[in-house]
């Protein structure tokens, strides 16, 4: 549905390096992710694929359609979401939802269907302004916007920057609405936590994608056994550990620390290194409560992996 | 404990709509304060009295020591802020960031150049001293900005979403900053949409509904709502939200 061939991008004459030789392929009906930070080259990406923006080098199709040849087709098909609030702000939301529907010829009974269950949520205040609307409310117009025209290929970047754990879940749940609804979705998001929302994801960084897989494939190829580690005591924890001669890398997660060690599986079973060696460590540094366990990694450790190397 | 932040039923009604409704809490120096809550629940509103920014409707409150009716001039001195959406001026050089917000805290011009020098060491930034803002690494960025925030070497620092869009490794760092800080006696005040940073603050709040729904620390929380995760805790309580945000 979507084909990226070394696709690069700089900006300021060839001084920014925004994207370099990223390919990539999304099949019909997938939910797509691109999971990175900020400046990571996502936003470069969308604007490239909605034909918004030329690349320097490197062809792209969406739809069967080529980004700069055909770039009138695909404006006609796809719905493109911008990470910055992009409607008409003195506009009420059914003057926004009319309008973007008038654009594409045709109307919002048309396609009610499709935008429905989004929609009702915001009815009660359609004759608000768009301007005065709350983060989660504007999203969802923003949404009901970008499908008003049936696309068959959704852009949404970063729909959930921002926005509170209860939005998001609604949202994400609105997406797998859409996604069984046939519509292929390209979504990208800094919450690593997302991407297991996702069929498939690339974790990008700087402008280059670092892996492309499905959540369990990304998180299957970390390459070394993780561990958390706990204490009442975390920040106390997190020095210690780091200065432990045996540890590699040592992250704080929440109320636990993710650590890995030197010498992988084979430095596990040495005294005074690995997870072995760590608690007595610790015990003899003051921290007498502390737990271990060996954990699946996450995205977000994954990606740190990945960082490092 | 020595408490810098002191409310008492703070409240703020914009006409019939109460966005701040009777806080009441205490935030002890040094320590690391969570203030959490979905969008639409208040948040914003209480920052920007506890900044001296908005004037309450009604309740008390003491900000490093001063009213916050009558005295906010003193209070925006003795505070930093900072936000993820913007720190800093892109097309000023590292030190000329330095020099402009220590200017603007009124710091005489001998006390800036030793600042000056000593932050440019304190962040290995001296070879980038006359490098603009905008060509920095975002990491650098936000270690500039945090400590440009507390540059008037302020009482509390309020941190607006600090770490939004990061990578989990700069993340990870910046929260490193936020303790060594928070050690020196720096109170911060913090608010993120990142509920694995809620587990590193001392103690958290969660505003629902333009009212302080829980106020604990994380373990506390976790134990009072029978949950395994700050997002857990978080979804149960926001969640049961009724403001049309």
């Amino acid at each position: 549905m979507i084909t990226i061939d070394k696709l690069t991008k700089t900006y300021n004459k060839g001084q920014v390096l925004a994207i370099k030789d990223v390919s990539l392929e999304v099949k019909r009906g997938e939910l797509f992710g691109l999971i990175g930070p900020d400046g990571a080259g996502k936003t470069t990406i969308f604007r490239i694929l909605t034909t918004l923006l030329l690349a320097d080098k490197g062809t792209a199709t969406v739809n069967g359609c080529d980004v700069v040849k055909d770039y009138v087709k695909i404006r006609n098909n796809v719905g493109y979401m911008p990470g910055r609030f992009s409607l008409y702000q003195d506009l009420t939301i059914e003057e926004n939802l009319n309008f973007f529907a008038t654009v594409f010829g045709t109307s919002i009974r048309e396609n009610y269907d499709l935008i429905k269950d989004i929609y009702i949520q915001i009815e009660p205040f359609k004759d608000r302004r768009a301007g005065k609307l709350s983060g989660g409310m504007k999203q969802k117009l923003a949404l009901c916007c970008a499908l008003i025209h049936k696309p068959a290929v959704l852009f949404l970047d970063e729909p959930t920057t921002g926005v509170d754990v209860v939005s998001r879940k609604e949202f994400w749940e609105m997406l797998a609405r859409l996604k069984a609804e046939g519509i292929t979705i390209m979504v990208s998001t800094p919450y690593m936590d997302e991407a297991n929302r996702c069929d498939r994801i690339a974790l990008i960084q700087k402008g280059q994608i670092l892996s492309v897989d499905t959540p369990a494939g990304i998180v299957g190829q970390f390459p070394v056994d993780l561990y958390a580690v706990h204490s009442a005591n975390t920040h106390k924890l997190l020095r210690e550990v780091r200065n432990y001669p045996g540890t590699d890398s040592c992250f704080a997660f929440g109320d636990a620390l993710h650590v890995t060690f030197k010498g992988g599986a084979a430095g596990a079973h040495e005294a005074g290194a690995g997870p072995a060696g760590l608690t007595n460590y610790l015990r003899e540094r003051g921290l007498a409560d502390v737990g271990m366990e060996k954990i699946p990694p996450g995205v977000e450790d994954c990606f740190i992996q990945l960082l490092k190397s | 404990m020595e408490t810098v932040i002191t409310t008492d039923k703070l409240t703020k009604r914009f006409g019939s709509f109460v966005a701040a409704s009777e806080l009441s809490f205490e935030v002890h120096r040094g320590e690391i304060f969570g203030f959490l809550g979905a969008n639409g629940a208040g948040k914003t509103t209480a920052m920007r009295m506890l900044c001296g920014l908005l004037t309450p409707s009604s309740g008390k409150a003491r900000i490093a020591g001063f009213d916050i009716y009558h005295e906010t001039e003193k209070i925006k001195r003795n505070i930093g802020y900072m936000s993820q959406k913007f720190s800093l001026y892109d097309d000023l050089t590292v030190s000329e960031n330095i020099r402009f917000y220590a200017g603007i805290y009124g710091m005489s011009i001998p006390a800036i150049k030793q600042k000056t020098k000593e932050l440019l060491e304190e962040l290995q930034l001296v070879n980038e001293a006359k490098t603009l803002v905008r060509e920095l690494p975002l990491g650098w960025k936000q270690k500039l900005a945090f400590s440009v925030s507390i540059v008037h070497d302020p009482e509390i620092v309020f941190l607006d979403e600090p770490t939004g869009g990061v990578d989990p490794v700069t993340r990870r760092q910046f929260w490193d900053l936020i303790y060594a800080a928070a050690d020196k006696g720096v109170t911060i005040f913090v608010t993120t949409h990142y509920m694995d940073e809620a587990e590193y603050c001392n103690r958290v709040s969660i505003m629902v509904d333009g009212v302080i729904a829980a106020l604990d620390s994380p373990a506390g929380l976790k134990h009072q709502y029978g949950n395994q995760s700050m997002e857990d805790v978080f979804y149960e309580l926001a969640r049961k939200a009724k403001r049309g945000e």
